[in-house]
């Protein structure tokens, strides 16, 4: 029950530092950006025919003239009473802002991250089983090529292919263009979803394949592998080598989800998808501070919380942890 | 008594590639053959390097793929083919594995013997066997990693007599067992050779296998020396060939004189 009690404090702990830490980091970065919030959001054409007042109440908005370590602090003090300010672009609460693109964005994190674990898992799995035979070269080449490839250019291809020459899939957005949010349909929203979800799957999932591959190679060259087969043991993928391939597949499911975070910022944006992603993109670009940190904390939250979760896995999974740790 | 096994002139080989597409053969045995007699222990004896275990792999047909044997292995009096030991593997011919690590570290104790099998039949004779080899029904929840090292031979030889087999080869089944342990688990050989199962002893003790076998049979480079009965070695009278003598001579109360050519062992 001690052990326990320590884990979770310095688990605490070692969360609120890495917060800390992520936003100055991403308040420094924004502050040292050569990109002035004004011109960016407002236009040089515009801004030439206001008035000296005008500007100053603009300048004002955007705190254009606040010292960065006052602005840093503000933010801090209102993020540790729960008030992520207000977004300087869409004029709303951050939270409110950030719950609805994550909204639009859960299915798509999620269908990829699990299609990401179970190809994973089951091509890692095969290509390990035929080992140096043509399945495993196949696999292993489509790995290799897929995690070299840029998930954006990527996302260009597949929308070449399925959306311009073949013309099955929408090109873009969530959902049909002029449709009332009421009308539209559970098909509809998946359809959309497809593509996006298909490219985010596909780095995530070469890399949990190959490393799989690995372990399931070290599996099948165990002794305990050699002694079912010698016993005349059937289903030895299944009995033996799925089960000890489980516990590095957890941790690669759960340290996939800041990947697959990150690279929903580059896929939502080439698909127009309203998320989470895009929304990062459009705060950065337009210095809208309150907004951009609100995200960056919320996506260290995510990741951290995947991390953890896998530790927690870990001790339920591992019977060696488990026992162990019921015993000391 | 009727031959279990036999093997003649057995050779095992491995090639690999060398420089560029060059392949080198490697022979590991050159000239195996002896006989297991059903009911009887056989004690296969031989230093480090002689290729003992590679015998008990070949009679599983478990060899690694660059390996190439010749000579013959006949099972039961025909020949022990790649299909035929498919097929009696795990039914009538067993293997005792050295250690713990031949356990899957994930999977319980009961799940292991039974292999997955859960009918009532199976569920008890795996209670029945394990209460055999001294071991509680409590075992059958457990995890390899909570095995004593004693234990563990144990739980692997009930996973090899599972099946009542007729003929099981046991790979050096006591190094790291204390002299009271180990003889136990050979206890257990002797038993089950008196129920009529044939038992290869694959050994590098030859202190052990005089004591449990009827035969013992001294390999030599992956070459067979000397066949002969264990009692035999009790004296050393009688013992013919150079090597078995030299072996003889160099147990602790023979004089412990070390040949050269012995002190690989």
């Amino acid at each position: 029950m001690r052990h326990r009690l320590q884990f979770t404090i310095k688990k605490l702990v070692r969360m609120a530092l890495l917060l800390l830490g992520v936003s100055l980091s991403a308040f420094l970065l924004m502050d040292a950006a050569p990109l002035d919030p004004l011109q960016t959001n407002i236009g040089q054409a515009a801004l030439g025919s206001m008035s000296p007042e005008q500007l100053a109440r603009l300048e004002e908005y955007w705190g254009v003239n606040t010292p960065a370590a006052e602005r840093y602090l503000a933010w801090l003090s209102g993020a540790l009473r729960g008030d992520f300010g207000v977004s300087l672009l869409y004029r709303r609460p951050v939270a409110e802002v950030i719950s609805l693109r994550l909204g639009a964005s859960v299915w798509l994190l999620l269908s990829a991250w699990a299609l990401a674990g179970v190809l994973g898992l089951t091509l890692g799995v095969l290509a390990g089983a035929n080992r140096g035979r043509w399945p495993d070269l196949l696999i292993r080449a489509a790995c290799l090529t897929v995690s070299s490839t840029p998930s954006f250019w990527l996302a260009l291809l597949l929308l070449m292919v399925f959306s311009v020459w073949l013309g099955i899939l929408p090109i873009g957005l969530a959902v049909p263009i002029g449709t009332a949010a009421a009308d539209v349909t559970l098909p509809q929203r998946l359809l959309h979803a497809l593509l996006p979800a298909l490219t985010l799957s596909v780095a995530g999932m070469a890399n949990i394949a190959l490393h799989t591959r690995e372990k399931a190679v070290d599996v099948l060259d165990s002794d305990y592998i050699f002694l079912a087969r010698a016993r005349g043991e059937r289903h030895i993928l299944i009995r033996h080598v799925l089960r000890n391939v489980t516990l590095p597949a957890i941790t690669l499911q759960f340290a996939s989800i800041g990947e697959i975070i990150g690279g929903s910022v580059l896929v939502e944006q080439v698909f127009s998808y309203p998320g989470l992603g895009q929304a990062a993109v459009a705060a950065g670009l337009g210095g809208d501070l309150p907004l951009l940190l609100g995200i960056t904390v919320i996506t260290a939250v995510l990741v951290f919380g995947g991390n953890l979760a896998a530790d927690l896995l870990y001790g339920v999974v591992d019977p060696r942890i488990r026992r162990g740790a019921a015993k000391g | 008594m009727e031959p279990i096994l036999t093997a003649d002139h057995l050779s095992v080989a491995f090639t690999r590639y060398g420089r560029g597409l060059s392949r080198i053969a490697l022979s590991a045995l050159t000239d195996l053959s002896l006989t297991v007699d059903a009911g009887r222990v056989t004690a296969l004896v031989g230093g480090s390097g002689a290729g003992k275990s590679l015998l008990a792999h070949a009679v599983f047909h478990l060899l690694p793929r660059n390996a190439h044997t010749a000579g013959t292995i006949c099972y039961d009096g025909a020949p022990l083919t790649p299909a035929r030991a498919r097929a009696l593997r795990g039914r009538e011919i067993s293997l005792i594995p050295q250690g713990i690590t031949y356990l899957d570290p994930m999977m319980k104790v009961g799940p292991q013997v039974r292999r997955g099998r859960r009918d009532g039949m199976s569920r008890a004779r795996c209670r029945e066997i394990l209460a055999r080899y001294g071991l509680g029904s409590e075992v059958e929840e457990l995890y390899p990693f909570e095995l004593s090292g004693g234990m563990a031979r144990r739980v692997l030889i009930a996973c090899a007599v599972m099946d009542s087999p007729r003929l099981i080869v046991a790979d050096e089944p006591t190094p790291g067992l204390d002299s009271q342990t180990a003889g136990r688990v050979l206890a257990h050989f002797q038993e089950l050779a008196e129920q009529g199962t044939g038992v290869l002893l694959i050994t590098h003790d030859l202190e052990l296998a005089r004591t449990v076998a009827h035969k013992i049979v001294v390999l030599r480079e992956g070459r067979t020396v000397d066949e002969v009965p264990a009692a035999l070695f009790q004296t050393g009278e009688g013992l013919t060939h150079p090597y078995s003598r030299a072996l003889w001579q160099a147990m602790p109360e023979n004089g412990l004189i070390v040949d050269r050519e012995v002190s690989v062992l």
